[in-house]
């Protein structure tokens, strides 16, 4: 998973507590029926960032945003964008674009027009209407299509249009519901960059809504992953990946090895505990950061990467031996399936370092697995 | 004089040369995608059969005169005279006599002012209808749209002959009005000019409530969304969006009113006072009262080219903004 991290302050403005939050999210509900869509979720998101909500489909994500929006109005809550209420306000009278998952482009327009249609509900005089649209058709590279219909272009241009009609307004926020979702994955990987180069030219906001976790991590300075109407987390990307919070989110974001099991010992001088994994039937060294009682039932999560293959027994915090069930080729890494004496399943992945034509190891191979006490997160049941 | 003479024969030669290309190209047309041909021929026949012969029918009898008590009750076309020619015998009186006489072109206006206004209520309520039943939910929009074909179970003559007992001096309108207090004498409904728009647009609304409806369940309702995002208040994005969008179906919905309507001939005939001349009517009576049909075809034929004309020039033009849209 390529992450390139994005430039940030040397002070995030989420770890400054002088920073003020230029979008706070306060108790938002939505019920559909009995269901919940969003369940009391509080949010701030500080200027100039690009955040991410992501999550499953139902996860309650688009209709956060479309709460933003104005589209939807919840049953409770508020919603303050630079310390306004804008709970109460129309869609059409909020500082708030919405960059739609259709692109919700008008077809009896030109792109030009369809560009103007924000400027024009602003009663702006047409010489500047003209100026800004010409200035969002070069901000998205399309300088000379603004008299195309939008069923004469691509489905990348189509997207680039949305883009600029939903910024000509110079909104305050700007929200993307699956701003990438209709595109083909080359394009997509392309236009995740751009769209990380646009907003960091023109400094807005973005709240953007997305399944994609690949895409969530490439672009977002900030996610928050829900489920079931609830905010699992709200991390940086690799502060997701790498300490997440829950079960939920070590399983959505990435793969993983997850083992069920009990705290049997704690060490509070190196910082460790010893989680007795059913699963396993032994005992894995994990590193905490906030102390758990002895006895408490929690969860092991290691990622396969961070476990090491060996063929002969190694000297590790965490050892465990088994058989190859499985091998997955993918190229610049390997997966295998090791199949412990317990029955248990572990993923490995082991990174293609040389070159060569075969797998490392085979079938039935017995392999050595070992990982450091670091590399396993303990989790709550 | 030479030069003229070569240029006509080129250009000759040129005409015939395109003409052969011309049916050529027809040929291989017809080899190619025979399929298609015959696709398109179906229709073709059925209009060939029963609405171009019928109408050349019509013509042909609007340039004859008349002979009362005769069967048929017009000049033949070709006559043979006493030294064996053949003549064709064709007068162009009976459309003259439209132009001669006040009552056609009266009755013309009265048909198109009918027609229009009509046209246009049944436009301001079809509207709303179709489009509730456009954003209804799926069961209800199916249950609405049977409300609407309903009345068309029965004989829209049955329906027009109806509409004289609720609009009678004491008929249900009345009663009711009376009844509440709103009025202390019976108002005039019968037999006025009111009555006829009432007539046509309720026998015709569903012609425009359903190419209506079918156009606005095709609409993208996101971008309405899209609109008040961008800062459109609900009305404007209605005028700015769902009206041009839905212009199809306000064109077709009116054709399919308006046609009918410029020709209706019951709904006048019951319900309007004897000033409620339309075209229709003098039809009629030309047809039937008269027994003068060359010039009751001609009135017919002066009819279908007041409607078809202006028809065929909206479609010219429609389809030449398309494919200059198209090309851009």
């Amino acid at each position: 998973m390529s992450t390139p991290l994005r430039r940030q302050p040397a002070v995030a403005p989420w770890q400054d507590p002088a920073a003020q939050p230029f979008l706070r999210i306060q108790n938002v509900t939505k019920t559909y029926g009995k269901v919940y869509a969003c369940d009391d979720v509080s949010l701030d998101i500080y200027q100039g960032e690009l955040f991410a909500l992501l999550g499953g489909s139902g996860s309650g994500k688009s209709t956060l945003l479309r709460a933003l929006a104005g589209l939807v109005k919840p049953d409770r809550g508020r919603v303050l964008i630079d310390g306004v209420d804008i709970s109460d306000l129309p869609p059409y009278e909020r500082p708030v674009n919405m960059m739609f998952q259709s692109y919700a482009l008008f077809p009896h327009m030109t792109v030009a027009q369809n560009i103007a249609f924000g400027l024009k509900q602003d009663r702006l005089s047409s010489a500047e209407i003209r100026d800004r649209v010409a200035q969002m058709l070069e901000l998205v590279r399309m300088p000379d299509l603004g008299r195309r219909k939008p069923d004469q272009l691509s489905g990348g241009q189509r997207q680039r249009v949305a883009l600029a009609r939903a910024l000509a307004k110079q909104p305050k926020l700007l929200l993307l519901d699956e701003p990438l979702g209709a595109l083909d994955r080359k394009l997509r990987e392309h236009t995740q960059f751009e769209l990380m180069n646009i907003q960091e030219k023109v400094g807005t906001t973005f709240v953007l809504v997305t399944h994609d976790q690949e895409e969530a991590l490439t672009m977002a300075s900030r996610l928050a992953v829900m489920n079931a109407g609830l905010i699992e987390q709200v991390s940086t990307p690799a502060g997701l990946y790498e300490y997440p919070a829950t079960r939920y989110v070590a399983e959505f974001i990435g793969s993983t090895n997850l083992f069920e099991g009990r705290i049997a010992a704690q060490d509070e001088e190196a910082g460790t505990v010893q989680v007795y994994c059913d699963a396993l039937e032994a005992e894995v060294q994990a590193r905490y950061s906030d102390p758990i009682p002895v006895g408490a039932q929690v969860s092991v999560s290691v990622r396969p990467e961070k476990i090491d293959v060996h063929e002969s027994a190694p000297v590790a915090d965490n050892v465990a031996v088994g058989q190859v069930v499985e091998i997955a080729y993918l190229g610049d890494v390997s997966i295998y399936q090791v199949k412990a004496a317990s029955g248990a399943i572990l993923r490995v992945q082991e990174t293609h370092v040389e070159r060569s034509s075969e797998p490392h190891y085979d079938w039935d191979d017995t392999l050595y697995l070992s990982w450091g006490a670091a590399a396993a997160v303990v989790l709550p049941a | 004089m030479t030069r003229l003479d070569g240029g006509l024969g080129r250009f000759w030669n040129q005409v015939v040369h395109n003409l052969f290309r011309w049916f050529g190209a027809i040929g291989q047309e017809f080899r190619a995608h025979r399929g298609r041909v015959l696709v398109i021929g179906i229709p073709m026949f059925w209009l060939g059969l029963f609405f171009l012969l019928p109408f050349l029918i019509v013509l042909k009898i609007s340039l004859t005169s008349a002979l009362f008590g005769q069967a048929p009750p017009y000049s033949p076309i070709f006559d043979l005279t006493q030294d064996s020619t053949l003549v064709l015998r064709l007068t162009w009186t009976n459309y003259a006599a439209l132009l001669k006489d006040s009552l056609y072109l009266s009755a013309y206006l009265n048909s198109l002012l009918f027609a229009s206004i009509s046209t246009l209520v049944a436009l301001l309520i079809g509207y709303p209808i179709a489009y509730g039943i456009a954003r209804a939910p799926p069961l209800w929009r199916l249950l609405l749209l049977v409300g609407v074909i309903l009345p068309f179970w029965t004989s829209s003559l049955l329906r027009t002959y109806a509409m004289i007992g609720i609009l009678k001096a004491n008929g249900l309108i009345n009663q009711l009005l009376l009844g509440v207090g709103i009025i202390d004498a019976p108002l005039d409904l019968l037999y006025t000019n009111l009555a006829v728009y009432i007539g046509i647009v309720y026998n015709y609304l569903p012609f425009m409530i359903l190419p209506l409806t079918a156009n606005l369940m095709r609409m993208d309702f996101t971008l309405l969304e899209a609109a008040e995002d961008l800062g459109a208040r609900p009305w404007r994005a209605f005028l700015r969006i769902t009206l041009p969008l839905s212009l199809p179906g306000i064109i077709a919905g009116a054709m399919l009113v308006f046609i009918p309507a410029v020709g209706e001939f019951v709904i006048p005939d019951i319900l309007g006072g004897p000033d409620a001349i339309t075209i229709g009517r003098v039809l009629w009576t030309e047809f039937f009262n008269n027994r003068d049909w060359p010039l009751a075809s001609a009135v017919a034929v002066a009819m279908l080219l007041l409607i078809v004309v202006p028809t065929l020039i909206f479609e010219y033009v429609e389809n030449r903004q398309q494919r200059v849209e198209a090309k851009r």
